[in-house]
C-alpha cells in the first residue's frame, strides 16, 4: 500500500514533465514568429534581438525548455504578449471564475446523474429506464455550445427572465454569492452540466444493474435485509468507480468549458484561451494549457488515491 | 425448448453462419438503430448531392432578404445574416461537417490500430514506449488538447483535422493494445506458433480478425464526439473559414442574430445534434449486436 502510494506519486513527475514539454512545443506549431505580434512593422534589428533575448528565444531549444520549466516551477509563466501582464496573474483571475462555473455545473450534473442512474438501474427494462437512457444519450450527444444558444434564445430572448452573457451586472467579473450573480450562472451551468449528467447516468445505471444482478444481493435479500440495507451495499460497491468517473468529469469541465464560456462570455480560463489564440499570445496559451493540464493530472492522482483508500479490493501492484 | 428436445432429428441443421452476418442480422432487427442508420444515410446523401438538390447557390447573398424567418416564401428555412438561403447552406454545410467529424476518427482508427496492435503484439520495450507516450496525451482533457493544437496551428480545415486526429489516436491505441494483449495470450495463437506460423501470418490470420471488431465499435462511438468537437472548433473560429458553409461556423456567424431571428440561428446546431445522437444510438446498437454473450 505504502509502496503503491510512493510509486503513484513518483509517476506524476515524468507525466508532469512530459505535459510541460507538450505545452512548450506549442510554440513550434505556431506559424510565424510569436514576437511579430508585439513588434512594430518597422522594428530595428537591435530591437528584435533585445526582445528575443528578453523572451529567451535566442537560446538552444533544450535550454529554452529547461529555463521555461524552471521558471514555471516558481510560478512564473512568462508575460502575456497581448496585455503585458504576467501570465500567472491572468490565469489566477480567470481560474476562480471557471471554478465557480464548474462548481455549479458539477453540483447539477452529479446530482442528476447519480439520481437518474440509480433509478434506471433499479427499474431496469421498464419505461423509467428507457426514459432515463434517452435523457442520457441526449446529454452526451448534444453540442453543448448549441444548447447554450438555445437556452439563451428561450430564457433571455423569448421569455426575458435571465441574462444572456457575462457574470454580473455592468460587466462585473468578480464573483459574489448573491442572487444578482447567481442569475448569471444558471444558464451556463445548466449547459455545462449536460455532459456529466449523461455520462454519470450511463455509468451508474450500468453499475447498479450489474450489482443488483449479483448473487450476494439475492443472498442479502434472502437473509431478510431491508431494501435500505441492500441499497447501502449497492452504494458501497458502485462508489469507487463512480468516484473515478466524477473526478475525470470535473477535470473535463474545467478544461472543456471554453466553448460554453465563449457562448456566455464568461470571464474564465476558456475565455482567456480564446483571447490567447486570436491575439496569437503564445505565452498565455502555453501557460493556461499547462495549468489546466497539470490540474487534471493532480485530480487524477487524487481520485486514484481516494479509490485505493475506500476500496480495499483494489490491490495495486 | 422441450419441442426441440423431442424432435431433434426433424429440425434441419442450419447452415453455419458467419459472425459478421449474424451481427448484421441482429442489427437489422434493432428498430432504433435502423431508424438512425436511415437518418444518417439520408443526411449523407443530401450532403453529397447538395449541388443538385439545393434550391439556391450557397454563396448567393442578398442584402434585401437578410434574416428572413422560418417559413418565408421561397426560403422555407429562412435566410442567414447575409441573405443566403439557409436550407441550401444546411445541405452544403453537411459536407464539411461530416468530413471534419468522420475524417479524424477514420484516420485515428487506422493509425491508432496500427500502433496499438504493434504495442500489444510486440510487448516489452516497444509496448512501454508506445503506451507511455499515449499516457502523456491522456493527461489532457480532450477538448483542451484539441483547442491547444488547433489554437497553435491556427484556423483551417486541415489543421482542425490534424488536431482532432491527434486527440482520438490515444484512446484507440489503448483499446487496440488491450484487446491485442488478450488475444495474443490465447491458445489458438500459441497453437499457430507451435505449428510454425511466423509473426506476419499470426497477425494477419489470428490477431487482426479478432481485434478489429472491438476497435471498430469503439471508434464508431467516437464519431459523435468528433462531430461535436469539429463543429465546436469551427464555432470558435478554429475550423473552416467564411464564406464556406459548415454547421459549426454557421452557428458562429448566426449567433449575432439570435435577438432578431432566434430560431433560424438554432438550426445548424439542430443538424449537429441530430447526426450526433444518431451516431451514438447506431454505435450502441452495433455494440449490442456484437455482444454475443447477451
Amino acid at each position: 500500500m505504502l509502496l503503491y502510494l510512493i510509486k503513484r506519486l513518483l509517476y506524476v513527475v515524468p507525466i508532469a514533465l512530459a505535459v510541460s514539454a507538450v505545452c512548450f512545443s506549442l510554440v513550434f506549431l505556431a506559424p510565424g514568429d510569436p514576437l511579430s505580434a508585439v513588434l512594430p512593422a518597422d522594428a530595428s534589428t537591435e530591437m528584435v534581438e533585445k526582445l528575443k533575448a528578453d523572451y529567451g528565444f535566442d537560446k538552444p531549444i533544450p535550454v529554452q525548455f529547461a529555463r521555461w520549466v524552471g521558471r514555471a516551477v516558481q510560478g512564473d509563466l512568462g508575460t502575456s504578449i497581448a496585455t503585458g501582464r504576467p501570465v500567472a496573474i491572468e490565469i489566477g483571475r480567470a481560474i476562480s471564475n471557471t471554478f465557480v462555473l464548474a462548481f455549479f455545473a458539477c453540483a447539477i450534473g452529479f446530482t442528476l446523474g447519480l439520481f437518474f442512474g440509480t433509478v434506471a438501474g433499479y427499474f431496469q427494462g421498464t419505461w423509467i429506464d428507457k426514459l432515463v437512457t434517452a435523457i442520457a444519450v441526449a446529454g452526451v450527444s448534444v453540442p453543448h455550445y448549441w444548447l447554450g444558444m438555445v437556452l439563451v434564445i428561450v430564457f433571455s430572448v423569448v421569455l426575458n427572465v435571465l441574462p444572456a452573457v457575462g457574470m454580473g451586472a455592468d460587466g462585473s467579473s468578480q464573483w459574489a454569492w448573491d442572487w444578482e450573480h447567481l442569475r448569471f450562472v444558471i444558464l451556463p451551468a445548466i449547459t455545462l452540466s449536460m455532459i456529466p449528467t449523461g455520462i454519470i447516468t450511463r455509468t451508474v445505471r450500468a453499475l447498479v444493474a450489474d450489482i443488483l444482478a449479483r448473487e450476494f444481493v439475492a443472498a442479502l435479500r434472502g437473509k431478510g435485509l431491508t431494501d435500505r440495507g441492500v441499497f447501502m451495499h449497492v452504494v458501497k460497491n458502485a462508489g469507487p468507480t463512480t468516484l473515478a468517473v466524477m473526478g475525470v468529469q470535473l477535470g473535463y469541465l474545467l478544461g472543456g468549458s471554453i466553448l460554453v464560456e465563449t457562448v456566455f462570455s464568461w470571464p474564465g480560463t476558456g475565455f482567456l484561451l480564446n483571447t490567447a489564440i486570436f491575439q496569437r499570445d503564445v505565452p498565455l496559451l502555453q501557460g493556461t494549457i499547462l495549468f489546466l493540464a497539470l490540474f487534471f493530472v493532480a485530480l487524477n492522482l487524487i481520485v486514484d488515491l481516494l479509490q485505493t483508500l475506500i476500496d480495499p479490493r483494489i490491490k495495486r501492484s | 425448448m422441450n419441442l426441440t428436445a423431442t424432435l431433434p432429428a426433424v429440425v434441419p441443421a442450419r447452415p453455419a453462419q458467419g459472425y459478421w452476418r449474424s451481427v448484421l442480422g441482429r442489427l437489422v432487427r434493432d428498430k432504433v438503430a435502423m431508424f438512425c442508420a436511415f437518418m444518417l444515410l439520408a443526411i449523407v446523401l443530401i450532403a453529397i448531392f447538395a449541388p443538385w438538390l439545393a434550391p439556391y447557390d450557397p454563396a448567393a447573398a442578398s442584402m434585401l432578404k437578410r434574416l428572413q424567418p422560418i417559413g418565408t416564401e421561397g426560403h422555407l428555412l429562412g435566410t442567414d445574416e447575409l441573405g443566403r438561403d439557409l436550407m441550401t447552406r444546411l445541405m452544403y454545410g453537411g459536407r464539411l461537417s461530416l468530413v471534419m467529424g468522420i475524417g479524424p476518427v477514420v484516420l485515428a482508427f487506422v493509425i491508432g490500430s496500427l500502433l496499438g496492435v504493434t504495442a500489444g503484439f510486440a510487448g516489452g520495450m516497444v509496448n512501454t514506449s508506445i503506451m507511455r507516450t499515449v499516457d502523456v496525451f491522456y493527461a489532457f482533457p480532450s477538448v483542451l488538447l484539441a483547442i491547444a493544437i488547433s489554437g497553435a496551428l491556427g484556423a483551417g480545415l486541415v489543421n482542425a483535422l490534424v488536431s482532432l486526429t491527434i486527440v482520438f489516436i490515444p484512446p484507440i491505441v489503448r483499446v487496440a493494445e488491450s484487446v491485442t494483449t488478450q488475444v495474443r495470450s490465447l491458445d489458438y495463437v500459441e497453437a499457430a506458433r507451435a505449428s510454425g506460423a511466423g509473426n506476419a501470418v499470426i497477425i494477419r490470420l489470428h490477431v487482426l480478425p479478432n481485434v478489429v471488431g472491438p476497435i471498430f465499435v469503439y471508434a464508431t462511438g467516437l464519431v459523435s464526439v468528433s462531430l461535436i468537437l469539429a463543429s465546436g472548433l469551427s464555432f470558435l473560429g478554429l475550423g473552416v473559414k467564411p464564406p464556406l458553409a459548415e454547421w459549426g461556423l454557421m452557428l458562429n456567424t448566426l449567433r449575432a442574430a439570435i435577438y432578431s431571428n432566434p430560431w433560424v440561428a438554432a438550426l445548424p446546431g439542430l443538424m449537429i445534434f441530430t447526426v450526433s445522437i444518431c451516431c451514438n444510438l447506431l454505435s450502441d446498437g452495433l455494440r449490442q449486436a456484437m455482444d454475443v454473450t447477451r
